[in-house]
């Protein structure tokens, strides 16, 4: 099947999609198989989808789900198997929780040398002709030596040693190298900043929802949000079609964390860095709040990335700002709360009369 | 930056009648709170507030620079109204005193939001950091430069930096080494216009007629002035002496003669600096015989 006419865009038959049973996997795997213009889409994970689906060889829409460890054969296996053209490739997890059992070891091996097996699969194929893959802004690093808006050719001020971050880094270098030596293949980074929406289960989204939040006393970050809509809405695009490179996906605009926490209408506990670390861990042993070292330091120092490059080439925006990806987060929580606000608006009426 | 204008006349204006117009004020007062409260307000990719900035922070330091300092601004045609800009200005006095005093100058005389590039301690420390980047200041980096610069932003940059606000007394208005440069080639590459500013006064804020070397290291400090007043006053030594204050925009350096990629030109990036230097210098010398006696009454 290695017939393709170069420069097509159509000619996306069969897609791949890796970490299909998270949220932002299965999303992705749904919309590309409501796509009349392809064919197949094989969902991968090395757990069953939630639901609706089952056991081994669950439907998702049209998806099949196959379920497999990324390193090993079965992987390549399918690859062949099925003349797989296109790999989303989006089992990037973020922290060793999750359902996923094995702590910190198991998450890297799952990031970094499920990514090695996985590209190196995609080397022997002589099918696939696009790869799609999810990183993070966590890349860049939280630092108050960088610059304040990172573009894709920044060099991180210090590289990360912490888990999440460190993986990504080294799993982008993998896919450098496998796009060095295989030039034919359209290969797609994509740095998504952080994850907000209804649908979003991450270490963020699980602070906002906590009746109290601790901040960093002295410290109040810029931080950008990425709506799951235009998340799904991205990958789905440089699935279908050509767009080599590394790509910033955010949403505009920047929020503080003292504007998110206004917005929450929740109170904040600015407690100083030491006393924070000590709280987030103790959060963490209690598995209440997944708080990793790259957090706390994204929770002094934040960081903003810049779009620009992504708008050109894909000839649109994100539909949602930071700010509107963070009110939709927050009407799924039940809305902010209201008594701030409220408090406000009495004391104006009481005192202008009005 | 109409808006502000506005409101500037409608305060003067409200200034002397009262009645009616306190309860508007109050309304407006309370609209203010309602959205610092709810979060609902614009903040830039750099952390800048402008609402805060003007409303809170400026307001803090504007007595000092009209009542304490008395201090004047000078050439303000030479700013651009709307379009990006380098300020270049001298630095001195301890404490960044001028940095606020410059940035109540072009808000207020030029109705321009200054962007300052900052030393990295700024930003490692809490607080301190974190004010700065609401108040619309950033590191100072190529790419914050450029970046701003771009945008059309009034940038401001001090090159002289830490070997300028920390030298001793006896070297008053004299202008230290300045750095790399590397402000001339961001002016190069945004082909903006460097606008010298000649800032007088600060020089006498904190006399620094000693230092704490060692004290300092271990602090993590740059150094550690001994002033006539500080350390032996205390808190009290940390009170500015009232001079008299000048600002002076100075012509403005064009740059777009040049192509971008000469920003890459080391050359011309010495060249232009070494002539920024001297044309401060100048400025500075004639500004300082202008102002007279730092604190006035005493002299005569």
């Amino acid at each position: 099947m290695n017939t393709h006419t170069p420069g097509e865009a159509s000619m996306t038959r069969t897609v791949l999609v890796t970490g299909v049973s998270g949220h932002i996997g299965a999303r992705v795997a749904t919309s590309l198989a409501a796509d009349p213009e392809i064919d197949r889409v094989i969902g991968v994970d090395t757990a069953p989808p939630p639901s609706p689906a089952g056991e081994d060889g669950a439907v998702l829409g049209r998806t099949e789900f196959v379920r497999v460890a990324l390193r090993g054969p079965d992987l390549v296996k399918v690859i062949r198997d099925a003349d797989v053209d296109t790999v989303v490739h989006l089992s990037l997890v973020s922290g060793p929780g999750g359902g996923r059992a094995g702590g910190r070891p198991a998450m890297k091996e799952h990031n970094v040398v499920g990514t090695m097996q996985l590209l190196a699969a995609c080397q022997r194929s002589a099918t696939v002709r696009r790869v799609v893959v999810r990183s993070t802004t966590a890349v860049y690093g939280s630092s108050p030596h960088a610059p304040a808006v990172f573009t894709e050719d920044t060099m991180p001020v210090e590289v990360s040693r912490h888990g999440y971050a460190r993986d990504a880094t080294e799993m982008e270098s993998y896919v450098r190298g496998f796009a060095r030596r295989r030039p034919d293949v359209t290969t797609t980074t994509l740095r998504f900043a952080s994850l907000m929406g209804p649908g979003v289960d991450s270490p963020l989204t699980r602070y906002f929802s906590q009746p109290v939040l601790p901040t960093v006393l002295g410290f109040d970050p810029r931080l950008q949000f990425v709506h799951e809509d235009d998340a799904v809405e991205v990958l789905c695009r440089t699935a279908r079609a050509d767009h080599a490179g590394v790509f910033n996906v955010a949403g505009d605009g920047i929020l503080l964390l003292s504007q998110c926490a206004r917005r929450t209408g929740r109170p904040v506990v600015p407690m100083p860095s030491p006393a924070f670390r000590l709280v987030s861990g103790i959060a963490r042993g209690a598995r209440l709040v997944d708080f990793s070292p790259e957090q706390l330091s994204l929770m002094s120092h934040g960081r903003a990335v810049d779009t620009t490059r992504l708008a050109a080439e894909l000839g649109w925006r994100p539909k949602y700002s930071t700010a509107a990806a963070f009110d939709d987060f927050l009407r799924s929580l039940g809305g902010p709360g209201e008594l701030p606000r409220a408090v406000v608006d009495w004391l104006g009426h009481l005192v202008t009369g009005r | 930056m109409d808006d502000f204008r506005d409101r500037r006349t409608a305060g003067a204006a409200t200034g002397g009648t009262a009645g009616g117009r306190a309860e508007e004020r109050l309304a407006e007062l309370f609209s203010f709170l309602r959205r610092r409260i709810t979060g609902d307000y614009e903040v830039d990719e750099f952390g800048f507030d402008p609402e805060l900035n003007e409303k809170v922070l400026l307001e803090a330091v504007r007595p000092l620079y009209r009542h304490w300092f008395r201090a004047k601004a000078l050439g303000l045609g030479n700013v651009p109204a709307d379009s990006g800009v380098l300020v270049v200005a001298n630095h001195s006095g301890t404490l960044p005193v001028d940095a606020l005093m410059l940035q109540v100058a072009m808000h207020d005389e030029l109705g321009r939001s200054l962007r300052l590039l900052g030393a990295h301690l700024v930003y490692q420390l809490p607080v301190l950091g974190h004010l700065a980047r609401k108040s619309g200041h950033t590191l100072a980096c190529p790419e914050d430069a450029d970046r701003l610069l771009r945008k059309g932003e009034a940038v401001g940059v001090f090159p002289e930096g830490f070997k300028g606000i920390g030298k001793p007394f006896s070297e008053r208005y004299r202008l230290q080494r300045f750095g790399r440069g590397g402000f001339v080639a961001s002016a190069i590459r945004a082909g903006v216009p460097i606008v010298p500013c000649a800032i007088v006064g600060a020089e006498e804020i904190y006399p620094k007629i000693g230092d704490l070397p060692s004290l300092a290291r271990l602090l993590g400090l740059p150094y550690l002035p001994i002033t006539p007043l500080f350390p032996w006053f205390g808190p009290l030594g940390m009170l500015p002496l009232p001079s008299k204050w000048l600002i002076e925009f100075g012509e403005p350096i064009r740059t777009d003669q040049y192509a971008p990629e000469e920003a890459d030109d080391p050359m011309l990036v010495f060249d232009l600096s070494d002539h920024i230097r001297e044309t401060m210098q100048r400025q500075l010398d004639a500004l300082r015989l202008r102002r007279g006696p730092a604190f006035p009454p005493i002299a005569m």
